[in-house]
């Protein structure tokens, strides 16, 4: 009988990574300079298993300090949008739930646009105050979302929608009183950048979005039974408010992960979610992985794109994420059910 | 065994249930039945906690069930609702298999034995030759099936039904309500059944509740409650009860207003 088993799962992560694997690999290869394909594998390689690094410095300077950070941050982010996206498409029982749905990217772009503003735009400072207003926002919708003590999904659906809005208002007001070089870095944020990534940002976002997954992976059994409405939930034993608030504070905190690292990411939280749905099915014991490792690759394959296809220009990465992922969705929406029975 | 004790709920300010108080002995087939609005549904979701009582409480084998927890209750009081909207459609197969969610708790996966025990309930409701399609392909019979199978694999003492033949066809009313019985009477399962069918539940169940604005109205055996006094102070139209001929239960005939006046004239 096809049912989602442990061994399913877990052959088609290792077939996804093996993926990821690849499309890492080949991007590491393309970019505005050109590094001859072999000497990009053969200082990934040398690197990673700790060598001596031979060759050209300045290869090696494109590759290890440039391309890799921005690739992996590029995947964290990647997956961590889409696992965020499907948890809270099953939260709100929505079909047009992303990650950004509840606001938590607006707290989060007033945050950067305030540290900005405030002319303490750095690698470090500009992510930390990011965090800390979409953190901000996460608390305010969830206290006014909340009626009687619960969740109600519409209401913090609503709630999150107005405290965006209302954020938004805000950030074009700090817009309209910015100066040219700051609009210029707001604007970019506001589109999405990978192009300050550095190591570290990778190294602290990388725990939060890591340890979130995991444990909304551990709830993903639940978040099957929670789709098709809490009194079903309930009905099948499962301690509905625990399960809501958890889901919702975990994918909160991946949403404000990212948003802190690189801006706003369009698109990927909401199409990578459905377009796994149409392959693997709705089962989030499923789901889940295979929404983070294809997130993944096609962020990383989308900001490959955005620096190289009209390169020296770099494209924000979420003209590439919608002009290539929005067709693609509708060809697996059109051929969904021969998908289906594969 | 589940007994309510004078349970009054409100969901704002004015009580929906008021001072319910009943017994569903272990192996009985319930009825409740009621006008619209008559507190049914209700009753039925403060019986497996979805909804808590104000006043008076629930208990199952003398236990409180607020003292319960949600998985606890589920081992033993299984529910098949009126249709839920399916967002994202699960297979049937995913669907049966939910029912195994109380015994599983954290664990993520389902085991082989809880894929057998979903493999026999869906062989118990014949949903088994169409195990691998997707619920909303399924017509609302085998959907009934289907949802009962899932409550089947929760190996319950009771089952909670919730107008489980509106939607269908005389043929598939039957065949669900035999299937029911069956379970009933064999495997000595508990059903509580809330049904806008007076017939059927005259028919089918031991013993009736006939609900009236919140409150008890009468309870009995259907002869007792099914009668044309009853019937129409509760429902506020006028009836013919006679009996089914074979069976002997109680059962109500509806009549358009002229006919209604001219037995009321030869009466």
């Amino acid at each position: 009988m096809k049912i989602v088993t442990r061994k399913k799962v877990v052959v088609i992560s290792i077939f996804l990574s093996l993926l990821l694997c690849f499309v890492i690999l080949l991007s590491i290869t393309i970019g505005s300079v050109r590094v001859p394909f072999f000497h990009s594998i053969k200082i990934v390689f040398q690197s990673v298993l700790g060598l001596r690094v031979g060759g050209n410095e300045t290869e090696q300077t494109i590759i290890l300090s440039l391309r890799i950070p921005r690739i992996l941050l590029s995947g964290l982010v990647g997956a961590g949008l889409s696992v965020s996206g499907a948890t809270f498409q099953a939260l709100l029982r929505n079909p047009l739930a992303d990650p950004y749905i509840l606001g938590v990217s607006s707290g989060g772009a007033v945050g950067a646009i305030i540290a900005i503003l405030m002319g303490l735009s750095s690698p470090f400072a500009t992510p930390l105050f990011s965090f800390a207003g979409a953190l901000l926002t996460v608390i305010a919708v969830l206290y006014f979302g909340k009626q009687d003590g619960k969740i109600h999904p519409n209401t913090l659906l609503l709630t999150g929608v107005i405290i965006g809005s209302f954020l938004s208002a805000l950030i074009m007001f700090f817009i309209s009183l910015s100066q040219k070089e700051e609009l210029r870095t707001i604007i970019f944020w506001l589109m999405g950048d990978f192009s300050f990534s550095t190591p570290q940002a990778i190294f602290i976002i990388l725990p939060y979005i890591l340890l979130s997954t995991f444990f909304l992976y551990l709830h993903s059994r639940q978040l099957n039974l929670i789709l098709s409405g809490e009194e079903n939930a309930v009905q099948l034993g499962v301690d509905v408010e625990r399960l809501k608030r958890i889901t919702y504070l975990f994918a909160s905190l991946i949403t404000a992960a990212s948003v802190s690292a690189c801006g706003l990411i369009g698109f990927v939280g909401l199409i990578i979610p459905h377009s796994v749905r149409l392959v693997f099915g709705t089962d989030h014991r499923l789901l889940i992985p295979s929404a983070a490792l294809v997130g993944a690759s096609f962020l990383i394959a989308s900001d490959t794109l955005a620096r190289t296809l009209l390169a020296p220009i770099e494209l924000p990465v979420g003209v590439i994420t919608a002009a290539f992922g929005g067709p693609f969705f509708i060809y697996l929406l059109k051929t969904r059910k021969v998908i289906k029975t594969l | 065994m589940i007994e309510a004790k004078s349970i009054c709920f409100r969901y704002r300010k004015e009580w929906v249930i008021e001072e319910v108080s009943f017994r569903a002995e272990k192996g009985e087939f319930i009825g409740l039945i009621g006008p619209n609005g008559s507190g049914k549904t209700t009753l039925l979701k403060i019986l497996y906690r979805l909804l808590s009582p104000q006043k008076g409480e629930v208990l199952y084998d003398l236990t409180p069930l607020r003292r319960m927890k949600q998985k606890e209750i589920a081992k033993r009081i299984a529910v098949v609702a009126q249709e839920t909207y399916h967002l994202f459609p699960f297979r049937v197969i995913e669907i049966v298999l939910m029912g195994r969610s109380p015994y599983l708790g954290q664990v993520i996966f389902e085991s082989k034995k809880d894929l057998e025990i979903a493999e026999r309930v869906m062989e118990w409701t014949k949903v088994l030759s169409f195990s691998e399609r997707s619920i909303d392909e399924l017509s609302g019979g085998e959907r009934k099936r289907v949802f009962i199978a899932r409550a089947l694999a929760q190996e319950p003492e009771v089952i909670l039904l919730d107008e489980p033949t509106a939607n269908l066809d005389i043929h598939h009313q039957v065949d669900f309500l035999d299937l029911i019985l069956t379970l009933n009477r064999e495997r000595g399962l508990t059903i509580v059944m809330a049904s806008h069918d007076i017939n059927i539940a005259s028919e089918f169940c031991d013993r009736l509740i006939l609900l009236h604005q919140g409150r008890i109205y009468k309870t009995g055996d259907p002869h007792e409650v099914i009668t044309k006094r009853n019937i129409e102070r509760v429902y506020g139209c006028q009836v013919l009860v006679d009996q089914n001929p074979i069976s002997g239960m109680p059962r109500i005939n509806l009549m358009k207003k002229g006919i209604q006046n001219k037995s009321l004239e030869r009466d």
